[in-house]
Parts: structure tokens; C-alpha cells; sequence
């Protein structure tokens, strides 16, 4: 299996569960943690970059489920809505990893979720609110 | 050798006019020379797309019954200023809905203002109009609510004071905290920089003397079709130079523009929220130049390359009206994703959309090309460069 990039989002009383030793331990997964939000008392964000056998992913992925959690894929986290973006390229700049980079020379704005963190930068700072958190 | 606008315009008229975006006359002047390309050449066509706050619009909302001299106006719980005529109000691009929270939780949002709603106006979307008064025997209604859109209204005047700048700064901030300013959020220790000009299709930088653009020029705006109505405020055009007197291209000039918001459309006139400063308007606007004679042409055809700007500190420079020590870049570099100021590579971002500013040049060469579009030749000509207007400082008595 290649190693997938997923998002994991939950409530707050999931947050005291051990997801991730579980993960490792129990299904024998080996898991990056891309990023991490995680507050007891509010909803958790994870980004976590996952390799392993693929029978024993989706037995980790049935467990994280079971639990309530909610799995994304994480290219459908940040989205870029094209029809709101003016290609001004303010977000260009401040992308950590140039997900978000600029064509040239056509200077047109493009989004690689490849390489996207949902480290929600853009989201919060596009102008024109083109960046938007998919569902 | 010296064209006429009538001259051009005959050509426009009978479908003969040789009509190129700057972008295009930079390759024709690379590949043909400044002499020749006047001659092929009759008319450029420039462009932006970028945020200008300086803008609003006039409504005249048409009488109620009984009628009413509306002193307070509220647009979606936004105030326009109504200290005119009974039912008419401005409303700015900046301005903010009376409960929005501003920046008391830092950085603000913004993601609602006068800019959003001059775009959902243009969208023919419904807008709330609340209105108070203090009542007169000719006016005797005192309150108001109710819904409009763009076609009820009688009048609705895109009008702007300050769009166009001719260049503008390249922003950075070297303090040891990230900082959000109308230049968008600047990471600490020059961790990026951002520009705002569309460089070598930018209006004001293809003409710096304004020997073409002057009261009246018509012009693309907003996806329809205004006018230049007086320059712009705060209009202190000026040549940069390096140390050796050579050009680096013009700073300082702004236009005034008006135009019918009835025929511009929501692509054009777009409501914009930069984190932590405001709500405003980004706006397209296209102005043609003639290419009159060389010396139009030569700056119409300068490059990226050709063009500079000044960076600045907006952490400790700017907001204490300090001259910045930081170096010129230009446009090329400024393009390119990264500048290099005090041995650190600093990776750069626009504010403005080139691309669509490519497109309104694009657009605007189609109309002069179809014939519709005619050019106009200015009523007065404004402040150019060798008049050296100097900006003054409000002092604090």
C-alpha cells in the first residue's frame, strides 16, 4: 500500500481515546503525524500520514470509524473555489509547502493538495475567501 | 511623428485600427524598435485587478410615500453616509456592519463590508435598506425598512476617489511578530513580502506623464464602461531614478474614476477581506492609450524589468512615516517568487491578479478592435511627474 494521507477530525470525548498507539500497536501501522490540533476540551484535527499492510489500514480505518471518528481523505480538505478566486496569488506567499504556487508566466494560481498540510493558512487569509474547507 | 485621436478613431471606426495589450507591444518594440511599432501600432490596452479601497457608490433610492429625507441609511446593516440630498447615500467600500466585531478578537476577519455589498448589488441580489429621520412637513416619514435591488434603484454611481495607483510598495515586516496590514499578513523577520501593481500592464505605470490618460479618458471599469472624473486623491506623481538619474519608473499618480454600476458586472467588482485590517473592493479596470507619438510609445512599452518599486517595512517604517533604508526591486524580480533584501531571500506574493489583469487588457483591445469603443481625448490634462506635487502631513496641533 502507498502510504495514504488522511484527516482525522472528533469530538471532544474521543480525545481521551489512545487512536494513535492503537494504530501502531494494534494494527501494526506506521504513522506520521503531519499535524495535530488537539484540545481536551474541543474537537480534535489530525493530519496523520499512514504506511503499513492494506488489510491492516482498513482495519485501523474500521476502528478509528467505530469510534465516531470522521476520516477525509486530505486532498478534499482545503478546496479552491474557482469561481470566488481572482488568481491575485496572496496566498503564495505564505503556503508552507507551495501547495499553492504561482503558474509563470501566466502568474495564474494553482493548488497541489498533493502537497497540502490543512495547515489552513489560506483559508483564513484569501482575500477574497476562495479557499474553503471541503467537506 | 505625431497621430490624432480623431485620427485613430476614424481607424477604430472603419474596423482598420491596430489595436495590442502592453504585454504584446513589449515584444513588438523588442522585435521592431520604439519608431516602428508607432507606426504600426495605434492604440495599447492596460489593465488591474486589485483591491481599491478608495471606492463606493451613489444610490438614489427613488421616493416612499408619504417621502422621506432619510438622515441615517443602513444597507445589510451597513451605514452609507446620507448627509445629502433626501433619498440619496454613499456608500464606501470599507465600511463595516455596525455589530461586526472588528479587530476586538485579533486579527479581525472582516468578512463582511461596503465592498461584498456593492458586489451582491451588482449581482441584482436583495438588500435590506433600513433608514431613519427626524421628519419635515415636506418629508414627514421618520423610519423605514424594506428590501432593493440594483433595478429598483434610480441611480447607482460607481464613484471612486482614489483607484489606479500608479505603483505601489512592496511591503515586508521585520519586527519578531507577524503583523496583518492592508498588504495582506506579513510574517515576522522578512519572512515574505507582497506587491500590488499588475507592473507591466498596470494604467498608470504605461503612461507615467499622463499625456493620455486626463479628465474624461473612457476606460474599462468594473466590466462596463466609466471614465477617468478627476485624478485621484492623494496624486503626487513622480519619475524614480536610480543614482545615476536613470529611470526606474513613475510613482505616485492615482485616478478618480466613475461609471454606471447598472452594466458592470460581479466578475469585475469583487467585496474583499484582508485578516486583521478591513473590508474592501477589488475592482478591474482597463485604459486604453493612444500611441500619439514615440514618446508614448517608449513608456507604454517598458518592461517588468524596466519598472521598480520601493520595499518597506510595514512593522516599524511605515506606520511612523520613517523612509525606508530597504532597496527598489523590480517588477521582474518581484515575479519571478523572490526578492533578496539584506542578504535574505524572501519569497514575494501579489495582491493584484495579473492574470486577470491580461484578461481586462484583452477585453478592452476585443471592444476598441469591434469598433464600440472609441477613445476620448482628455478635457484636462492632471499633475504629471515635472510638476512635482508634494504631499502634505497632517500635523497635530
Amino acid at each position: 500500500m502507498s502510504p495514504q494521507k488522511i484527516v482525522l477530525r472528533y469530538s471532544a470525548n474521543i480525545s481521551n481515546q489512545p487512536i494513535i498507539y492503537s494504530l501502531i500497536k494494534t494494527y501494526d501501522l506506521e504513522v506520521n503525524i503531519v499535524k495535530a490540533n488537539v484540545n481536551p476540551q474541543k474537537e480534535g484535527l489530525l493530519v496523520l500520514e499512514i504506511n503499513g499492510d492494506g488489510e491492516h489500514y482498513d482495519q485501523g480505518i474500521a476502528y478509528l470509524k467505530k469510534l465516531g471518528v470522521i476520516i477525509q481523505p486530505m486532498e478534499s480538505e482545503v478546496v479552491q473555489n474557482k469561481e470566488k478566486c481572482i488568481m491575485c496569488g496572496a496566498c503564495t506567499g505564505i503556503c508552507p509547502t507551495k501547495a499553492l504556487y504561482l503558474e509563470r508566466p501566466s502568474m495564474e494560481v494553482r493548488f497541489d493538495p498533493e502537497k497540502c498540510i490543512v495547515c489552513k493558512l489560506c483559508v483564513r487569509i484569501c482575500p477574497m475567501k476562495a479557499m474553503e474547507l471541503g467537506v | 511623428m505625431q497621430k490624432t485621436y480623431a485620427e485613430i478613431n476614424a481607424k477604430i471606426k472603419s474596423g482598420e485600427a491596430v489595436v495590442m495589450t502592453a504585454e504584446e507591444l513589449i515584444n513588438l518594440v523588442e522585435e521592431k524598435g520604439i519608431q516602428e511599432a508607432t507606426q504600426e501600432v495605434d492604440v495599447v490596452t492596460t489593465g488591474t485587478f486589485a483591491p481599491m479601497c478608495s471606492s463606493g457608490v451613489f444610490l438614489n433610492f427613488g421616493h416612499s410615500n408619504p417621502k422621506m429625507k432619510m438622515s441615517k441609511v443602513w444597507l445589510n446593516n451597513i451605514p452609507a453616509y446620507a448627509g445629502i440630498a433626501a433619498v440619496d447615500a454613499y456608500l464606501g467600500a470599507t465600511e463595516l456592519p455596525e455589530d461586526d466585531p472588528l479587530n476586538s478578537k485579533h486579527p479581525g476577519q472582516f468578512r463582511y463590508g461596503g465592498g461584498h455589498l456593492i458586489e451582491e448589488l451588482v449581482a441584482g441580489k436583495e438588500i435590506e435598506l433600513k433608514a431613519t429621520a427626524y421628519g419635515t412637513d415636506c418629508y414627514p416619514r421618520t423610519e423605514l425598512s424594506t428590501t432593493i435591488t440594483l433595478d429598483d434603484l434610480n441611480e447607482a454611481i460607481l464613484f471612486n476617489p482614489r483607484n489606479c495607483y500608479q505603483n505601489y510598495n512592496c511591503a515586508i515586516n521585520t519586527t519578531d511578530k507577524t503583523i496583518y496590514t492592508y498588504m495582506g499578513m506579513l510574517k515576522e523577520k522578512m519572512g515574505n513580502a507582497t506587491y500590488s501593481t499588475a507592473g507591466q500592464l498596470s494604467p498608470l505605470l504605461k503612461d507615467p506623464y499622463l499625456r493620455t490618460i486626463g479628465l474624461g479618458t473612457k476606460i474599462f471599469l468594473g466590466g462596463g464602461i466609466g471614465y477617468v472624473a478627476w485624478n485621484g486623491t492623494q496624486h503626487f506623481p513622480s519619475m524614480q531614478t536610480d543614482s545615476q538619474g536613470n529611470e526606474l519608473g513613475a510613482s505616485g499618480g492615482t485616478l478618480a474614476l466613475i461609471g454606471d454600476l447598472k452594466q458592470m458586472s460581479p466578475k469585475w467588482i469583487k467585496g474583499t477581506s484582508y485578516l486583521g485590517y478591513g473590508a474592501t473592493l477589488s475592482l478591474a479596470v482597463g485604459i486604453p492609450i493612444p500611441l500619439l507619438n514615440e514618446e508614448i510609445t517608449k513608456y507604454a512599452a517598458k518592461k517588468d524589468e524596466d519598472l521598480y518599486t520601493q520595499v518597506i517595512d510595514y512593522g516599524k517604517d511605515y506606520p511612523n512615516h520613517i523612509p525606508s533604508k530597504y532597496p527598489m526591486v523590480s517588477y521582474a524580480q518581484l515575479k519571478s517568487g523572490e526578492i533578496t533584501v539584506e542578504g535574505k531571500k524572501i519569497p514575494t506574493a501579489p495582491l493584484s491578479s495579473y492574470s486577470k489583469a491580461k484578461e481586462i487588457a484583452n477585453i478592452l483591445k476585443d471592444w476598441i478592435k469591434s469598433g464600440e469603443f472609441l477613445l476620448t481625448e482628455p478635457v484636462k490634462a492632471f499633475a504629471n511627474p515635472d510638476n512635482h506635487v508634494k504631499s502634505k502631513t497632517l500635523k497635530i496641533k
